[in-house]
């Protein structure tokens, strides 16, 4: 029993002296969702990150200063996020920060790293990470809005106008609902069925027979992450709709192909990046080379493909290394600067060119409209 | 067992701890978790009322930690009320919930008791996480600032974030061991430790069982609440995690950890669970292994929590 207590005294005393270990140039924090229910995000995160420091420190650092990388988990708790945000800030003095997979853990970062003037890309869709604009706080993902317009533009195209929409009450499915339905009137589609679902539901057949029943529906649309969108374009091939199903780019990976089947997924369109057709792409795409360099990298180094929040990750620490390239310093304000001048940029997400009052730095074009055509992807656009 | 001088020692130690710790804090962050530690302290206290005093068990307490976390989020937005007084409010309106739903599931015992109050403490969360008009869903919302520390600021006393809810959680936290440690010796405290020991023994001495008991039941849910404000307050961010369950579980945990029978010792577990996950971030995989293992040894070693043990154990030596 003293030994219970020995033993866990000598670990806090060991934590406490922990931070002093960091002695590298150019430090760089990062505090993502690599566990808890946000881990489908922050995993791919954080190897991504892992991954790329690595390579660029293999190859000389940044202006010949190697980066010193402090990463946490916090596990998709906002709370922890903040905590974890203070820390790098106070204690492990670094110059700029990458992270905050969702949104509640971005915006719990996002006071922080304002608060104390350190420059912070985050990886989270909400729109009111970037808008009003914060002087520190830039963003790689796409909002949730751009997706619905990108779909609501491709849908006013086949001649479509009404809408049945069916959602999940996860963060992402939830948010997304609300800017779905928010942008349509605007793009003239109308929502005539709005359905919801709880993120462990095993079957979603109830609310799908209402849209069905519902006045004039001409097409079904899932904003939703994880098994739910899955299990909805299966019970939507079981039903025997004659109507298009439209996804999210939050199912934009091969893993959803996999789990609603090749059968049931086929001819569903949806939303994503050039990350997920990399091979499909043409050699003079402009994203051609970052996109198979760093799909190439990622599936040697941990034997899988990069997901879309890979790619945003990816972004991320590619753009926040530009920056710091061109600052020619390691100082916050300085790769602040850098970064709101940002140009062209091309990432495996998009083209990002930012300004002072545009922290995201991506239009429509980032988006491809994809179509799934016997088991694999399509581009329509 | 404890006196009245046991009181004043034990509200001095505190009172040090919370006063002297910041000369040894290297940099700003441990503010920031000495921030945490206490406000995790404060609902604690509230649990060690409930369950080490009275003997009753809640897995729902993050239930009413969502409630006044979300009080100081709403209540300013949409009725205009300070922050200040939205903690206010929100400790009201968790003491009528808890007095509401404390009235029939407080005649179930053991198992039946902890299941309902798990129940309660999922339908905030619910709640929170559905209402997504009012409370931003999944997503979250902002708190207000307190505005408090521009006042400071204003009359020349220049705080940081950290710094300034560091004073105010550990002057909250203080207030609220004061009354716990008060409430022991009290009639009412009496009454609650007698139905701890025997609800047979107790109700024929005259204690009326159910309404000690739900009177520790309203005190701690404030004290959760109060506590979900204050973090509320500070993060100037809010998620339903809060109100999770987990959450709840959590704070269950560093109470029986600490010694639910002792304020200090609830403060004790509330400061080793707060500081594993920081302290283990190298080994973030085994976070949870490490937080099992505590756990395991504590309850099997240390029956009666790490501080009461200890104690005994001195006390005994000197003897």
């Amino acid at each position: 029993m003293k030994l219970a207590i020995r033993t866990t005294l000598g670990i806090l005393a060991a934590g406490v002296a922990l931070p002093i270990a960091a002695q590298a140039e150019i430090r760089l924090g990062a505090s993502v969702s690599a566990t808890g229910p946000a881990a489908f995000l922050g995993d791919p995160e954080a190897k991504t990150i892992e991954m790329m420091v690595e390579e660029i420190n293999a190859a000389g650092g940044i202006n010949g200063e190697e980066i010193a990388l402090t990463l946490y988990d916090d596990g998709g708790d906002p709370n922890k996020a903040r905590t974890f945000a203070t820390r790098l800030v106070e204690d492990d003095e670094v110059v700029a920060i990458i992270g905050g997979s969702t949104t509640g853990t971005t915006m719990s970062i996002l006071d922080v790293a304002e608060d104390e003037g350190i420059p912070f890309i985050s990886l989270a869709g909400a729109i009111s990470i970037v808008d009003p604009v914060r002087d520190y706080v830039f963003k790689t993902p796409h909002t949730d809005r751009m997706a619905c317009e990108k779909i609501f533009a491709d849908m006013i195209a086949q001649g479509i106008t009404k809408v049945g929409m069916i959602s999940g009450t996860d963060g992402f499915g939830a948010s997304m609902q609300a800017q779905c339905s928010d942008v349509a009137g605007a793009q003239g589609v109308e929502i005539v069925a709005d359905e919801t679902y709880g993120p462990q539901d095993a079957d979603m057949t109830p609310q799908l027979t209402r849209i069905r029943n519902t006045e004039g529906v001409q097409a079904v649309l899932n904003p939703g992450f994880g098994q739910g969108p899955a299990i909805v374009t299966r019970n939507f091939a079981q039903l025997g709709f004659d109507i298009p199903l439209y996804q999210s780019h939050g199912v934009a990976s091969d893993a959803f192909i996999e789990l609603a089947g090749a059968d049931a997924a086929e001819g569903v369109r949806l939303p994503g990046t050039a990350l997920l057709i990399g091979d499909l792409l043409a050699e003079d795409d402009p994203q051609y080379k970052v996109v198979t360099e760093y799909a190439a990298a990622y599936q040697a180094k941990y034997d899988q493909a990069p997901s879309t929040f890979a790619g945003y990750a990816h972004d991320a620490v590619a753009l926040m290394v530009d920056a710091i390239t061109r600052a020619g310093e390691a100082d916050p304000d300085a790769i602040r600067d850098a970064l709101e001048e940002t140009q062209g940029f091309v990432g495996t997400t998009g083209t990002y060119s930012f300004s002072p009052k545009d922290h995201l730095g991506l239009d429509l074009t980032a988006f491809r409209m994809l179509q799934i055509t016997d088991g694999g992807w399509k581009q329509l656009d | 067992m404890m006196t009245a001088r046991g009181k004043w020692t034990q509200l001095a130690v505190l009172a040090l701890v919370i006063a002297l710790l910041p000369l040894f804090f290297p940099s700003g962050y441990y503010y920031r978790v000495g921030a945490l530690i206490f406000v995790n302290a404060l609902s604690v206290v509230g649990l060690v009322i409930l369950i080490g005093y009275a003997g009753q068990i809640s897995l729902g307490h993050a239930g009413f930690a969502g409630i006044g976390a979300y009080a100081c989020a709403l209540a300013p937005e949409h009725l205009g009320l300070h922050p200040g007084l939205a903690v206010i409010l929100g400790a009201v309106v968790s003491g009528i919930m808890a007095l509401l739903i404390g009235r029939p599931i407080l005649r179930l015992k053991g198992y039946y008791l902890a299941v309902a109050t798990l129940g309660f403490g999922i339908l905030v969360s619910m709640v929170l996480t559905n209402e997504r008009a009012l409370t931003g869903g999944p997503d979250g919302m902002s708190v207000e600032d307190l505005g408090l520390r521009a006042l400071l600021r204003d009359l020349g006393w220049r705080l940081s974030g950290g710094e300034f809810w560091y004073g105010v959680s550990g002057f909250v936290l203080l207030i609220g061991a004061w009354l716990a440690l008060n409430l022991f010796d009290s009639p009412t405290g009496r009454a609650m430790r007698a139905l701890h020991g025997s609800e047979v023994a107790a109700s024929t001495v005259g204690v009326d069982v159910a309404r000690q008991k739900l009177r520790a039941f309203v005190i701690s849910a404030v004290y959760a609440s109060v506590a979900g404000s204050l973090l509320a307050l500070q993060n100037g961010y809010i998620t339903p995690d809060v109100a999770g369950f987990m959450h709840s579980i959590e704070m269950v945990t560093m109470a029986v950890l600490g010694g639910v029978g002792s304020v200090l010792g609830a403060t004790l577990g509330a400061a080793i669970l707060t500081l594993l996950p920081q302290v283990l971030t190298v080994f973030a995989e085994y976070e949870q292994l490490v937080l099992g293992a505590v756990m395991i040894v504590v309850m099997i070693f240390l029956p009666q929590g790490l501080l009461p043990s200890i104690a005994r154990r001195i006390r005994g030596r000197g003897e």
